[in-house]
């Protein structure tokens, strides 16, 4: 694999664009062509299964390419696949559906492991570790983060960005979707509550400037160009606490609004036209229909928006890092994790820090979860 | 089990029908006024930078963009600067480069996520549940914590007592590799990716998989003749969201590109200087990097129109 | 279906937790006998390719004069230099290590971090060539600030002066005031244009994202040089003479005199807490335009008064009878000697093949810095730099005052104080107490930097 990236850099960059993207098709329509055949029986496809279970793992070290180590590896690879052949043959659901399961899930699992788990486990691991990583320190970063003025702040920030982004983004963004359904020019009212995702944050920030700035004379700042002109004095809106973490959330929800009304609105138009026709029949009126009919027709797609903008507003890192910088207890948990990882070396402190992060995520799993059984999609 | 598949089959009916103007426009005189009074509120910040753009750069420095409205001094500088700078990295360069890597990395993890999705879905297998539960927890892993594990396992690969089980990819500082930032990029987009298409694939009506199933196709023949081309309106929706991400993005970029591949983010952040002090000339950076996106936004957006219909309705 | 559930439902869960032990057992780390890790410092680290990356935290426009600055060279001598600017080299730097994607050469901000990156084990020691041209064209002071714990890893660059105070010689005439001498004759001076304009004199502004705050630890250090002389700085930049000591405390409070004076700050922007609240380069305009009439900043801040408009709309000059001048923060007594703060970046190699070497030789020679300087914009300690090269009168006063032996000359303290404290919790503290924290609650606070 690396003789082919290595190889691949050397291509023009947009040639290596297709070059990637075929390169994956044929990998992908190998497994497909795999799985469709896994189950068959009869000897020719126990061969089949037998190859793939022992051959493909060998193969791909082979591919991947190896130093010093090529036959214990190869070795290893076909134990380890004879042993997979093994338990597939004799599984419950009958030959092959294991290694049918694996095409489907293997490539992602494995990503998965190498890229995320094998990270939080060192995180959690180091998050009961001193911030040198010399020793057991038992719950002491965890006493840090809930006795330390910085913990503190970064963990009820936290709270008031999940509680407050998610829900305010989403209200506007459905709203706007009803409210725009159907309507002459839909596609082009679409684009202006869109366009806040296509600019990147770096861009983002100079917009806000031009929001929050403060000065005395000329404002360039929208805010206390207004309040000035009321003659009022300039408000520093980002030091202004306790108010200032509210003004980076409406940031966050100028941006997600249009994540929210994207998703909604294809959702609305999904919901039945009989049942809203019904209910106008009935004499409901517009916000009845909206609320007993089309409501509840995206119900899960609304759960689906808030999670996603939940998880978005615990994970939100840069616009404290470039608005404020956590100054006058602006502060939030991710930014904290990165500022004792990189400024303090911290690495305790961050771990702690990261681990608080996954629990407070929980709550949304638990929601998540018990909606899905309610709803039977988890069969 | 069977309300899916009504509310699917009634889903279908309506789809059909939604096309006609069947339906009658619950907006009232009220919402028109809310509608316009959001889109002005989201788009003011937008239309402030847009001028400013168009401003000289002590002009931007010194008075509100609004001020340009009543007494207008236009100039070009502020475009002609940012395509001008950059010896390294112009910006022409860095656009490519936001293309190359944006593309892969939007493909690559939605198809390994739809495959994954389409298990968790159709696949009866023993912890199911739970594991699925873990992707989706996986959601909240900080992308600052995976860097530097991942970068150890770019550069010098996995072993175990001295056994490679994993070569690094040998690609540090090679011209013109892109393969860390694609690999990256896909696997953080995962956990995300694999919870939504799930949402979308799982909805699929009962009785379309298992009349495939009666046919005779196995599971690759379902996944590829039928979830797919079904749920294709919604997989590109939410690919328009992964596209936006990673060409918005500028972490991941810079621990895993160096020099001359770097995207139109990090050519945008270098446009301020060392010190920031051209900040003005983002203005312009901003709009130019936004023609992707918006041009991609427009392309796809029948898709919005028309899809994510089987993950949209649930009784 | 169900007795089956329950029998082995969390197998792929174990399975995959399984393969992330494994990782987390077993990868990564140097390891001396492996292949493509850099380990010990006999192993052959990068390749003579004819290429050497560089890796710095200089963007923009002064990248391109980097760039342009070694252009020649590089054809001359056939070795393509390929730079790479980051504005985030500080956060950087360190995923790049310990994730062993490292470049060839690296330039430092700061010694402080030359220190915990070379506590990472990849940094190469100078090799000899390099040490004799470093020898011949820097002071012993320079050559030490690009030593960890005597061994020579770093090369001097650039360097800047701090500690200038910005201001309007037209105005200066025109209110009948005259550069100060003494330090409190300084902060008279504020009190004095305050009055007479019924207008905070002085301005300044802390914001930098994340580093917000370091423009005020300059500030402290000029005060703390000055009041209490060049053994006690050394000693506090060591860690030896804690923040809560009385010197630190009386050079905030000096400081706090002007600063935290409302009638003195913030000039053009607001009240004192708008000091947080300005970017520390915004305030290079209002300094062009005259409506901030003073202002504490290091040399930099010229490129900023020059990309900007006085107030006839014209472009503002940087001259002692121009539209802007600056003079070095005055002692506290006027016949001390002259002392300055100034900063300055460090080049360290990670590979040691010999084209790296060729390069940071060339960087640490009088060539480069005449080169450089004269593209204007930055000076050079370099004892070979030819003060004529400098791009401008302020910029030539500066070299001259670095050449000058008399000179006491002190590297920024928070550069070299531990990250915890120099880049965390001294710059949080300055935030807090514009802020209005009470200045010993603050320097507890800085202090407490160094416990973890």
């Amino acid at each position: 694999m690396s003789e082919f990236f290595q190889w691949l850099a050397g291509v023009p960059p947009l040639i290596q664009v297709p070059v990637v993207l075929l390169a994956f098709a044929i990998l992908i329509g190998a497994i497909l062509g795999f799985v469709e055949v896994a189950t068959n029986g009869g000897r020719a496809f126990t061969v089949v299964r037998f190859l793939a279970a022992v051959v493909v793992p060998v193969a791909i070290l082979l591919v991947l390419g190896l130093y010093n180590s090529v036959m214990w590896v190869a070795a290893l690879a076909a134990v380890l696949g004879a042993v997979l052949f093994f338990v597939d043959r004799r599984s419950r659901s009958g030959a092959g559906s294991l290694l049918q399961l694996s095409g489907f899930l293997a490539p992602a699992m494995l990503l998965l492991a190498i890229g995320l788990i094998y990270p939080t486990i060192r995180t959690a691991i180091s998050a009961f570790m001193a911030n040198d990583g010399s020793g057991f320190v038992g719950l002491g970063n965890f006493r840090w983060v809930f006795t330390s003025p910085d913990g503190l702040t970064a963990l009820l920030n936290t709270l008031i960005w999940v509680l407050v982004a998610p829900v305010v983004s989403t209200i506007i963004g459905l709203a706007y979707a009803v409210f725009i359904d159907k309507s002459r020019g839909e596609k082009y009212f679409k684009l202006l509550v869109f366009m806040p995702m296509a600019i990147s944050f770096v861009g983002a920030s100079i917009i806000f400037k031009f929001f929050y700035d403060v000065r005395q004379g000329d404002q360039i700042g929208v805010l206390n160009a207004i309040i000035t002109a009321f003659g009022a004095k300039p408000v520093d809106w980002l030091g202004l606490e306790p108010w200032n973490t509210l003004f980076l959330v409406v940031i966050l929800i100028w941006t997600q609004a249009g994540f929210a009304m994207v998703i909604l609105s294809a959702a609305i138009k999904g919901v039945p036209a009989e049942q809203l026709e019904a209910a106008a029949l009935d004499g409901a009126s517009p916000w009845q229909r909206f609320a007993n009919v089309t409501l509840p027709g995206i119900r899960s797609t609304v759960i689906v928006v808030l999670t996603t903008i939940s998880i978005a507003s615990l994970k939100v890192f840069d616009i404290v890092s470039s608005m404020t910088g956590g100054r006058s207890d602006t502060t939030v948990l991710a930014y904290e994790m990165v500022r004792q990882f990189q400024l303090g070396a911290r690495t305790g402190y961050s771990s702690a820090l990261a681990v608080i992060l996954f629990i407070l995520v929980l709550p949304i799993i638990i929601y998540n979860v018990r909606q899905h059984k309610k709803q039977g999609v988890m069969r | 089990m069977s309300t899916v598949g009504e509310s699917s089959r009634r889903l279908m009916a309506a789809t059909e029908r939604t096309s006609g103007k069947l339906r009658k426009a619950t907006t009232s005189r009220g919402a028109t006024i809310a509608a316009f009074i959001i889109a002005a509120v989201w788009t003011i910040p937008t239309f402030g930078l847009f001028v400013s753009s168009f401003r000289q750069a002590d002009d931007i420095k010194t008075s509100g963009w609004w001020t340009a409205l009543s007494n207008p001094s236009f100039t070009l500088d502020n475009y002609a600067q940012a395509f001008a700078s950059g010896d390294s990295l112009p910006l022409s360069k860095a656009f490519l480069n936001s293309l190359v890597i944006t593309i892969p990395a939007a493909v690559v993890p939605i198809l390994i996520a739809s495959l994954a999705a389409y298990a968790f879905a159709w696949i009866n297998f023993k912890g199911r549940n739970t594991l699925f539960v873990l992707v989706f927890a996986l959601q909240i892993v900080p992308i600052q914590m995976a860097l530097v594990p991942l970068l150890q396992l770019f550069s010098d690969g996995v072993k175990i007592g001295g056994l490679y089980i994993l070569p690094g990819l040998g690609v540090n500082g090679l011209d013109g590799a892109y393969a860390k930032v694609w690999i990256a990029h896909t696997i953080f987009a995962l956990p995300l990716a694999i919870f939504m298409l799930h949402n979308f694939i799982s909805e699929i009506p009962d009785e379309v998989i298992e009349a495939a199933r009666v046919d005779g196709a196995g599971h690759g023949k379902i996944f590829s003749k039928i979830v797919l081309p079904l749920t294709m309106p919604a997989i590109a929706s939410f690919g328009i969201f992964q596209f936006l991400w990673v060409w918005n993005d500028l972490l991941v970029a810079t621990v895993f590109t160096s020099g001359g591949e770097l995207p139109i983010t990090k050519a945008l952040q270098d446009l301020s200087g060392t010190y920031g002090q051209s900040w003005e000339l983002l203005t312009a950076g901003a709009f130019i990097s936004m023609i992707i996106p918006l041009a991609v936004f427009f392309a796809l957006q029948r898709f919005f129109v028309r899809g994510l219909l089987a993950g949209a309705t649930k009784g | 279906m169900k007795k089956a559930q329950r029998r082995l439902k969390l197998a792929p869960v174990i399975s995959m937790a399984a393969i992330g032990m494994l990782l987390a057992g077993c990868s990564g780390g140097a390891d001396p006998n492996d292949p493509n890790a850099s380990g010990g410092a006999a192993a052959q680290v990068g390749q003579a390719d004819g290429v050497v990356d560089i890796y710095g935290p200089v963007t923009g426009l002064e990248a391109e004069l980097l760039e342009k600055s070694w252009a020649k060279w590089s054809e001359e001598n056939g070795i393509k230099i390929r730079y790479t600017g980051d504005k985030n080299f500080e956060s950087q730097i360190g995923i790049k290590v310990q994730g062993g994607d490292t470049p060839d050469l690296a330039v430092f901000p700061q010694p402080g971090l030359l220190q915990a990156t070379v506590a990472q084990g990849k940094v190469q020691q100078l090799p000899e060539a390099v040490q004799s041209q470093l020898q011949n064209n820097w002071s012993e002071d320079w050559q030490n600030y690009g030593k960890v714990d005597g061994v020579q890893y770093g090369v001097p660059l650039m360097a800047s002066v701090k500690g200038y105070i910005w201001y309007s010689p037209k105005q200066f005439e025109q209110w009948g005031v005259s550069v100060p001498q003494t330090w409190d004759e300084m902060t008279a001076l504020g009190a004095e244009i305050s009055k007479k304009t019924d207008e905070p004199a002085w301005c300044a502004g802390f914001a930098s994202g994340e580093a917000s705050g370091w423009p005020g630890t300059d500030w402290i250090e000029d005060a703390v040089l000055r009041q209490s002389g060049p053994e006690a700085y050394d000693k506090w930049v060591a860690g030896e003479l804690e923040f809560t000591s009385p010197e630190i405390a009386s050079a905030f409070d000096s400081v706090g005199k002007i600063l935290l004076d409302p009638e003195q700050v913030n000039a053009g922007y607001g009240d004192v807490k708008s000091i947080n609240a300005t970017a520390f380069g915004d305030v290079g305009t209002a300094v062009a335009k005259g409506t901030c009439p003073l202002t504490h900043q290091a040399s930099f801040l010229e490129g900023y008064v020059l990309d900007s408009k006085n107030a006839d709309g014209e472009k503002a000059t940087v001259a002692p009878d121009g539209d802007v001048w600056a003079f070095v923060a005055p002692p506290v007594k006027a016949d001390d000697p002259v002392s300055i703060v100034g900063g300055g970046e460090f080049v360290a190699a990670f590979s040691n093949d010999e084209e790296t070497a060729k390069v940071q030789e060339y960087l640490a020679s009088a060539d480069w810095a005449n080169s450089r300087v004269s593209l204007g914009g930055v000076i050079s300690a370099n004892s070979g730099l030819d003060p004529a090269n400098a791009s401008s009168d302020l910029l030539r006063s500066a070299v001259e005052l670095l050449q000058d032996p008399n000179t006491t000359f002190r590297f920024d303290g928070s550069d070299l104080m531990p990250k915890s404290v120099g880049s965390d919790s001294f710059w949080k503290g300055l935030v807090d107490w514009i802020d209005g924290k009470p200045t010993k609650e603050v320097l507890e606070n800085i202090q407490s930097g160094y416990d973890s």
